[in-house]
C-alpha cells in the first residue's frame, strides 16, 4: 500500500467518527472535554460556531454523530454526545458578551431568507456579522420554522427555543412574519443580491382510504396538528387516539397526545418495528409513556357513523423478502383487525411544496417536483437563488438545515463579492503535539469502563399533565463528567514516523486493541486479512508507514483504536506521538473570501 | 514507564482459547520498565504462548531472581503462581517448588546478571539436575537496573553507552547449557515473535530442562553502535538455523514443505515440533554438532538462533530420584507414616 499521507485534512477527520458524521462537522471530542472540564460556556461556544442551536441540538437532534461513535464499536452504546452537549448549553451562564457583533454600516447588500427554520437562521447568523441587510420571511407570526411548529414542548421548551433564536434575532435582521410569500418573481423584482429557500418540507402526506371525506372532522395531518398544539390552537383531543406512522412526527404525536386528554393512544405502523423511521431513542420514550406501537398493520378505511368517526379498520400483512433483500407487505390473510377511536394522526411523512415558485422563473425543478441543487454550493439554477434545509433535498433533520445553511451563506458571500461560488474555502485544520512529560498528555488518557448513563427524567405523573413540562431533566454536572469521560478522544491522534522507530515492537505489544502490526507490505484487501487482529471494518482506514529498514510496514488499523496513548507512552523514541487534530469548516467572512 | 493500567476494553474479535480465555487474560500488570525494552516483548511472547496451549493459568509458576528480567514476572500471567526469590537462586527456589509438587508447570525468569554472574552456579545445578522447567535467560548484556554496567555475558570488544570497550571474555549460557545436558535448548531474540512463541510453547512442553537464551536489547544502556546487544547489531547478525512449528494433540496440519527440508520431534506427552530446517547440515539431536556449530558461528560474529537441541526422550530430576507420581505436597499422614509394625520390622532387620 501507499504510504498515507496524513498531511490531507480528510485522513484525521474520517478518524473522529462523531465529527466526521456530523453534518456540520462539529468538533465533538473537543466540547466533550471542555464539559469535562467544566468550561461549559467555552463548550457551547465552540458548538454555537458549528451548529448554531446546541440547546435545542441537545434536546432534538437526530445525532447521526452517536451511531458513528467509536465507543459504540468496543462496548455495548455510544458516548451520549447529544445530552452532554445540552449540558453546556444549560450550564453556560451567559454568553451574550461573546456573540460577534453587527457592524452598525451595512455593506450594501440585501440578502431575502425564505422560511424562518433553521436553514434560513444560520444563514442569517453567518451573513450578518458582515454588515448584510437580511430580510426573513415566514408565514407564521414567530420565527423558529418546524423547530418551534413541530417538536413538542415538552421535548423542547419555548425559553430555549427563545433564546437561541434570539441570539440570532439581536442581530438585527429585517422581519417580515405571518404572511404568506406569493411569487418568487415578485420577490426576485425586489432586487435582492441572493435569495435563500429555506422553506422546509411543510406538506403533511394525507392518507386517501375510505371514509376519508366522511369522517373528516376526526382525522388531522400531524405535522399541522402539531402547529396547532404548539400555537395554542389545539388543545384537547379524543379520549382514544391512533396515531399511523412509524417516524418521528408520529412520535411527537402520539406523547402530545397522551398529553391532551388521550387515555388510549397507539401508534399503527405498516412495517415492523425495527424499521421504523423513528429514532431508537424516541420509540423508546414513547413506550416509556406507555403507549403501544401496533406493528403490520395497514391502514384499509375510517369508519365513520352519520358523519363521525369511529374506528380504523387494517389488514395484516407479513414481510416478505426478494433475492435482492427487498421488502415487500404480503397480505397474511388473517381477519382485518378494527381499532375503534375518536381521533386518527397521519403522521406518514411530509412533502415539499414550492407553489409560489413560477416554473418560469428560471429555477429548474425535477420530475420529483424538487429544485435542481448543487450539493455543495446549494445553488439553484437560477444564479442568485439558494436553497438549503428540508427545501433543497427533501425531509431531513435541523443539524442539515444547519449545514446547508453554512455552505449555503458562503456561497452568497462568496457572489456578493464577485468570487466564484464553486472555489469552496478549505477548513482550518490543525495538528498539535500534546506531550506534557515522559508519560503525561494534555488529555485525560485513561480509558473509563463506565457504561452509558441514563438521562434522568420527570416522572410521567407529572409529565403527562402539561404539555409544557419537559420530560428530560438533563444530566446534573456530576453526571456529565461521568459520561464525558466515556470519550475516547478519538481526535487526539497517533501520529507515528517511520524515521524513528526501532521496531522494538513496545507498541504492539501494550496495544489493548491489536491495532498496530509491523509486517511484509502488500494490496490493502489482503493485508487486512493478516494483521494481529483482522481488519474487518472497511470503513475505517488503515494507517500504513513508509517502509522501515527490516523492510517492514507498520500497519494501523484505525477501527477501534482506543486513543489511550500507550503506544506513544511505550514507544523509546517519540515515533509514535499523540496529537491533537482540531478541524473547523470555513464558514463566510472576509477569512473564506481571501483563501 | 506508564502509570495507567492498560485498558480492559479490547478488540471485539479477540479470539478466545479453549478454555474460553482471551490473550488479555493472560496479561499482568502493566511494565514498569523502560519503554521499549526487548523484556516486555517476552513477556507478550510468554503470554501468547500460553495463551495458544490453553493453560490454566493457575496450574502455571513463574520464579525469578533479581533483576530487570525478575521483575517481569509481575506484568504477565496476573493470575498464575509467583515467586520472586533471591539474587540468583531461581533455581533452588524453583527446584524445591518442583520437588514438593511436580504438577505445576515452572517458568524461571531470570537475566544475565542473575544466572552469568551471582547465580551461575545455581544455574549450572538447575540444568545438571534436569529439574522440568522453562527456563528463560533475557540476556541484555548489561546491568541495566544499576546504569549499565558490562554484564558477564557481553562479548568482548563491546562498547558500553559511554564508549568503555569490555575486556572480558563473555559466557555463552548456551553452550553452558549443552555441556552441562540441558535437555532442550534455544536461543532467540526478543524482536522476533514469530520465532521466539513457539520456541517458549514447545519448551513448556518438554519434559525436561528447557533452556531459552533469549537476546532483549537494553533501550535505555545497551542499543548504541559498538553495541553488540542492539536491536540493529542482532537483526544483522543473526542467524536462524530452523523455523518452529508446535502442534498439539492430534489435530494434523498439512503444510507443504519441501521434501527433506522438515524434521519432526515427537514429544513425550504426543506434541509434534516440526522443524523446518534453515541450514541444512544442522542436526538439533546431536549436541557434538550443536556445540561445534555454535562456536563456529561466534567466532564469524553471528548469533545461532532457533531450536539448537533436543532430546525427544528427556528424564527430569523426578525420574532421577524415583519419586511418586503424586506430588509430594498431596501426600497425606496414610502415606508417610507406614505405622508401628513397619517401624519394628525396619529396626529389626539392623539388629
Amino acid at each position: 500500500m501507499k504510504a498515507t499521507d496524513i498531511s490531507a485534512p480528510d485522513y484525521f477527520h474520517k478518524v473522529v467518527d462523531c465529527q466526521w458524521a456530523c453534518p456540520a462537522h462539529t468538533p465533538v471530542p473537543e466540547y466533550i472535554r471542555l464539559i469535562a472540564a467544566r468550561r461549559y460556556a467555552d463548550a457551547y461556544m465552540l458548538n454555537w460556531d458549528s451548529n448554531v442551536f446546541p440547546g435545542i441540538l441537545g434536546r432534538t437532534c437526530d445525532r447521526p454523530c452517536e451511531p458513528a461513535c467509536r465507543r459504540g464499536r468496543v462496548e455495548k452504546e455510544p458516548v451520549a454526545i447529544c445530552r452532554l452537549k445540552r449540558v453546556a448549553a444549560d450550564y453556560k451562564g451567559d454568553i451574550r458578551p461573546r456573540l460577534p457583533s453587527v457592524p452598525r454600516q451595512k455593506n450594501g447588500k440585501r440578502i431575502a431568507l425564505i422560511g424562518a427554520g433553521p436553514a434560513s437562521l444560520t444563514v442569517a447568523r453567518d451573513l450578518l456579522p458582515f454588515g448584510y441587510h437580511v430580510v426573513i420571511y415566514d408565514l407564521d407570526p414567530l420565527a423558529g420554522g418546524m423547530m418551534r411548529t413541530q417538536i413538542p414542548k415538552f421535548r423542547l421548551p419555548q425559553s430555549v427555543l427563545d433564546e437561541e433564536i434570539g441570539y440570532i434575532l439581536a442581530m438585527g435582521p429585517e422581519l417580515r412574519l405571518g404572511r404568506p410569500i406569493a411569487s418568487l418573481k415578485t420577490l426576485l423584482a425586489e432586487g435582492y443580491d441572493a435569495i435563500f429557500v429555506g422553506s422546509g418540507a411543510p406538506r403533511g402526506r394525507d392518507l386517501e382510504v375510505p371514509g376519508r371525506t366522511e369522517a373528516a372532522a376526526h382525522i388531522h395531518i400531524g405535522i399541522d396538528w402539531l402547529a396547532g398544539v404548539s400555537f395554542g390552537h389545539v388543545d384537547r383531543i379524543g379520549k382514544r387516539v391512533i396515531v399511523l406512522g412509524g417516524g418521528n412526527t408520529a412520535m411527537d404525536c402520539c406523547r402530545s397526545s397522551k398529553r391532551l386528554g388521550g387515555e388510549d393512544v397507539r401508534v399503527v405502523v405498516r412495517s415492523g418495528f425495527d424499521e421504523m423511521k423513528a429514532s431508537p431513542w424516541e420509540k423508546e420514550d414513547a413506550t416509556h409513556e406507555g403507549i403501544p406501537i401496533f406493528n403490520y398493520l395497514v391502514p384499509k378505511a375510517f369508519a365513520h357513523e352519520g358523519g363521525r368517526l369511529t374506528g380504523m379498520v387494517f389488514e395484516k400483512v407479513a414481510p416478505k423478502y426478494d433475492q435482492r433483500g427487498r421488502r415487500s407487505l404480503i397480505p397474511t390473510g388473517e381477519p382485518d383487525v378494527r381499532m375503534d377511536c375518536d381521533d386518527v394522526l397521519v403522521a406518514i411523512g411530509q412533502e415539499n411544496a414550492f407553489p409560489w415558485i413560477e416554473r418560469d422563473s428560471g429555477i429548474k425543478f425535477d420530475r420529483w417536483g424538487m429544485p435542481v441543487v448543487d450539493p455543495e454550493t446549494m445553488q439553484s439554477t437560477l444564479p442568485n437563488v439558494f436553497f438549503g434545509g428540508d427545501a433543497a433535498f427533501g425531509p431531513k433533520n435541523v443539524i442539515w438545515a444547519v449545514a446547508h445553511g453554512h455552505d449555503a451563506a458562503i456561497s452568497i458571500d462568496r457572489l456578493c463579492n464577485g468570487a466564484d461560488v464553486r472555489d469552496r474555502p478549505h477548513p482550518s485544520v490543525n495538528l498539535v503535539s500534546q506531550k506534557m512529560g515522559i508519560h503525561e498528555w494534555s488529555y485525560d488518557n485513561q480509558v473509563s469502563n463506565d457504561l452509558r448513563y441514563r438521562v434522568p427524567v420527570r416522572d410521567t405523573a407529572v409529565t403527562l399533565k402539561d404539555i409544557r413540562i419537559e420530560v428530560e431533566l438533563g444530566y446534573d454536572e456530576k453526571l456529565a463528567y461521568v459520561e464525558a469521560q466515556r470519550c475516547l478522544n478519538c481526535d487526539v491522534q497517533t501520529v507515528f514516523t517511520a524515521s524513528l522507530c526501532i521496531e522494538c515492537d513496545a507498541c504492539v505489544d501494550i496495544c489493548p486493541t491489536d491495532c498496530i502490526t509491523f509486517t511484509q507490505d502488500g494490496s490493502e484487501e489482503e493485508l487486512r486479512g493478516r494483521l494481529k487482529a483482522p481488519a474487518v471494518n472497511l470503513t475505517q482506514a488503515l494507517y500504513v508507514s513508509d517502509v522501515l529498514p527490516t523492510e517492514r510496514v507498520m500497519v494501523k488499523d484505525e477501527d477501534v483504536c482506543l486513543h489511550c496513548g500507550l503506544c506513544a507512552e511505550r514507544c523509546p523514541t517519540g515515533a509514535w506521538d499523540m496529537q491533537k487534530f482540531f478541524l473547523e469548516t470555513a464558514q463566510a467572512g472576509h477569512a473564506c473570501r481571501s483563501r | 514507564m506508564s502509570y495507567l493500567a492498560k485498558p480492559t476494553l479490547h478488540h471485539p474479535k479477540l479470539p478466545v482459547n479453549k478454555l474460553g480465555y482471551t490473550r488479555r487474560d493472560y496479561e499482568g500488570a502493566v511494565s514498569t520498565l523502560c519503554a521499549g525494552c526487548g523484556h516486555d516483548s517476552i513477556s507478550a511472547a510468554i503470554i501468547q504462548a500460553c495463551f495458544e496451549l490453553d493453560l490454566p493459568p493457575h496450574r502455571i509458576a513463574k520464579v525469578s531472581g533479581i533483576g530487570c528480567s525478575s521483575k517481569t514476572p509481575t506484568y504477565f500471567l496476573g493470575n498464575s503462581h509467583g515467586f520472586n526469590s533471591v539474587h540468583g537462586r531461581m533455581p533452588s527456589v524453583l527446584t524445591g517448588a518442583n520437588l514438593a509438587n511436580r504438577d505445576l508447570i515452572y517458568l524461571g525468569v531470570s537475566g544475565d546478571g542473575d544466572s552469568a554472574s551471582i547465580g551461575l552456579g545455581q544455574f549450572a545445578h538447575c540444568m545438571r539436575r534436569g529439574v522440568n522447567m522453562v527456563y528463560i535467560v533475557e540476556n541484555n548484556g548489561v546491568y541495566g537496573l544499576t546504569k549499565g554496567q558490562f554484564s558477564a555475558t557481553s562479548d568482548k570488544g563491546s562498547k558500553s553507552k559511554r564508549g568503555v570497550v569490555n575486556t572480558d571474555s563473555a559466557i555463552d549460557l548456551v553452550s553452558m547449557a549443552l555441556q552441562l545436558g540441558a535437555t532442550f535448548v534455544a536461543r532467540s531474540f526478543s524482536g522476533d515473535k514469530a520465532q521466539l512463541v513457539p520456541l517458549i510453547k514447545a519448551a513448556i512442553l518438554h519434559r525436561g530442562a528447557a533452556f531459552i537464551d533469549c537476546i532483549s536489547p537494553c533501550v535505555a544502556f545497551n542499543n548504541h553502535a559498538g553495541s553488540t546487544k542492539s536491536f540493529d547489531f542482532v537483526r544483522e547478525h543473526n542467524e536462524a538455523v530452523n523455523f518452529l512449528d508446535v502442534i498439539v494433540g492430534r489435530d494434523s496440519i498439512a503444510v507443504d514443505y519441501a521434501p527433506g527440508t522438515v524434521v519432526e520431534v515427537r514429544q513425550h506427552d504426543g506434541s509434534i515440533l516440526r522443524l523446518r530446517k534453515v541450514v541444512a547440515e544442522y542436526d538439533p539431536h546431536n549436541r557434538v554438532v550443536a556445540l561445534n556449530y555454535l562456536q563456529e558461528r561466534q567466532a564469524a560474529g553471528e548469533f545461532a538462533t532457533g531450536l539448537l537441541y533436543v532430546e525427544p526422550e528427556p528424564e527430569d530430576l523426578h525420574a532421577h530420584l524415583n519419586t511418586v507420581e503424586t506430588p509430594l505436597n498431596r501426600l497425606t499422614e496414610a502415606e508417610l507414616c507406614p505405622g508401628s509394625a513397619a517401624l519394628e520390622r525396619f529396626n529389626a532387620a539392623h539388629r
